[in-house]
């Protein structure tokens, strides 16, 4: 047992991850529903990220092994619409809806969430928005990503259920001096800081999504965005109506889905339930 | 004779793989994998159906963890193999189309998955070699993705596979199109049981 001399993980991996491996999965993030690892797929230099639903004991087996099977094959039906109708979202490599785990292409990056804040990091705290020594382009340029981004989901029928800045992630581009920063971007010049924010968004965790066409889901989608990212990121606030801009521009029903989202940020999130 | 020997991340197994070209005898192996003769637990698969070693391999990964937990569909790890290509639980559509067809099938290649925990003998890399090299009458090249592509069927492929998408159909770069399709071919065969 080469594991004895090792520490006991913390919670017990699923079976599929006590194979051996060139490299041991290692532990990312533990959500409400499950836990999140990276490991290898076939090959030592394929890295990817298992997404494990384990068993919950206090629910009746069948109902939770029934459960845990339908979140999981809808994730993954998600994810292929997504991924047949040109949206980046990570590739499921394989996966076991019984055993309650996924395989899922390794998004190299790091998540919208961190980027800013890294980016905004820079300044004081006391500043409650770049001024004009800082060159906002490069944030108004994410947000806009982020915009057509949603816009691309809500495009092929897809709504994602619980979009935050940590459910996307900065793909940095393959050549990191084309596109973005359109040449120079005037006088920024901090290096690697001015490219913080460089990169393609590509949303992740659809553990949420359904597929769905209305309006109402999508602007619902949208605020609940919009709430998280206020939150978040107070001191970019103003910033995401860039988000809302280039939605309003990224396919032919957005614009009516801005509307709608009038209606929702009045009521909240929750329909009323009197008529 | 050229055999690769693999070991599959995530699997307590050896794998081995070899690519024949133009085999001759397809009918007279076709009889004995009908037969099931124990002597012949290998699986053939017709070559033309697979995009790359990577698409290969992670179908032998999924019947891989069909064995070791015990939900095994099929007879054994090979069969399985040939069924965990397929994008649907059809399990003689799967034979039809993944495994060889005499008259057909040109180039074929043949896995062997050895687990660690099988009893002794235990089938060595060179005693699978010399068997292959008896028994099939083809040309061996390396399993490698050149070979492999040189093999492929794209027009089967799309169709087995259901690839017409508005993804590949906007990527024009052929060697993106390539890794895109590949990546799909994979999802499909991860999808299946949904």
């Amino acid at each position: 047992m080469a594991a004895a001399s090792e520490p006991e993980p913390e919670f017990p991996l699923p079976q599929v991850l006590t194979y051996p491996a060139s490299t041991p999965p290692l532990l990312i993030t533990q959500g409400a529903e499950g836990r999140l690892y990276k490991s290898v797929h076939v090959l030592s230099n394929r890295p990817c990220a298992l997404k494990y639903r384990p068993s919950k004991a206090w629910r009746h087996p069948v109902l939770d092994a029934r459960l845990t099977k339908a979140r999981m094959s809808s994730e993954a039906k998600v994810l292929d619409r997504c991924r047949r109708e040109g949206v980046p979202v990570p590739a499921v490599y394989a996966m076991d809806a019984v055993a309650g785990w996924m395989m899922l292409e390794w998004i190299d990056g790091v998540p919208v969430r961190a980027a800013i804040n890294g980016w905004l990091g820079e300044r004081p705290e006391t500043e409650p928005t770049p001024d004009e020594t800082v060159d906002p382009a490069p944030l108004a340029g994410l947000m806009r990503r982020i915009g057509a981004a949603i816009g691309g989901l809500h495009r092929v029928g897809v709504v994602h259920g619980d979009l935050t800045t940590s459910n996307m992630m900065l793909r940095p581009w393959a050549d990191a001096n084309t596109e973005g920063g359109g040449g120079g971007g005037g006088g920024g010049g901090h290096g690697d800081q001015s490219k913080l924010l460089d990169g393609d968004v590509v949303i992740i965790d659809f553990g949420l999504a359904t597929q769905s066409s209305s309006d109402e889901d999508r602007a619902v989608d949208i605020y609940v965005l919009e709430r998280a990212f206020a939150s978040t990121h107070p001191r970019a606030e103003k910033f995401f109506d860039y988000v809302l801009e280039a939605y309003g521009e990224s396919f032919k029903k957005a614009p009516s889905v801005l509307k709608k989202l009038a209606d929702v940020r009045m009521r909240g999130r929750k329909r009323s339930m009197l008529g | 004779m050229q055999l690769e020997t693999v070991r599959i991340q995530l699997t307590e197994a050896d794998t081995h793989i070899a690519l024949f070209r133009d085999v001759a005898n397809v009918g007279a192996l076709y009889g004995r994998l009908i037969a099931k003769n124990p002597e012949f637990e290998y699986a053939f698969i017709d070559a033309s159906t697979i995009v790359s070693p990577l698409h290969l391999l992670s179908a032998i990964f999924r019947a891989y963890i069909c064995y070791a937990t015990g939900k095994l569909q099929t007879n054994n790890i090979h069969s399985e193999i040939v069924l965990s290509l397929s994008p649907n639980n059809n399990i003689n559509e799967s034979y039809r189309r993944w495994g060889p067809t005499p008259g057909k099938t040109k180039d074929m290649i043949v896995v062997k998955v050895v687990p660690d925990n099988v009893s002794e003998p235990r089938p060595t890399a060179d005693g699978i070699r010399a068997h292959l090299a008896q028994h099939i009458d083809g040309r061996s090249v390396p399993f490698s993705d050149e070979e492999i592509r040189k093999s492929t069927d794209r027009s089967k492929v799309t169709k087995y596979y259901k690839l017409k998408c508005p993804t590949l159909d906007n990527l024009k770069d052929p060697a993106q199109r390539e890794r895109e399709e590949e990546r799909l071919v994979i999802m499909g065969m991860a999808l299946r049981e949904l």
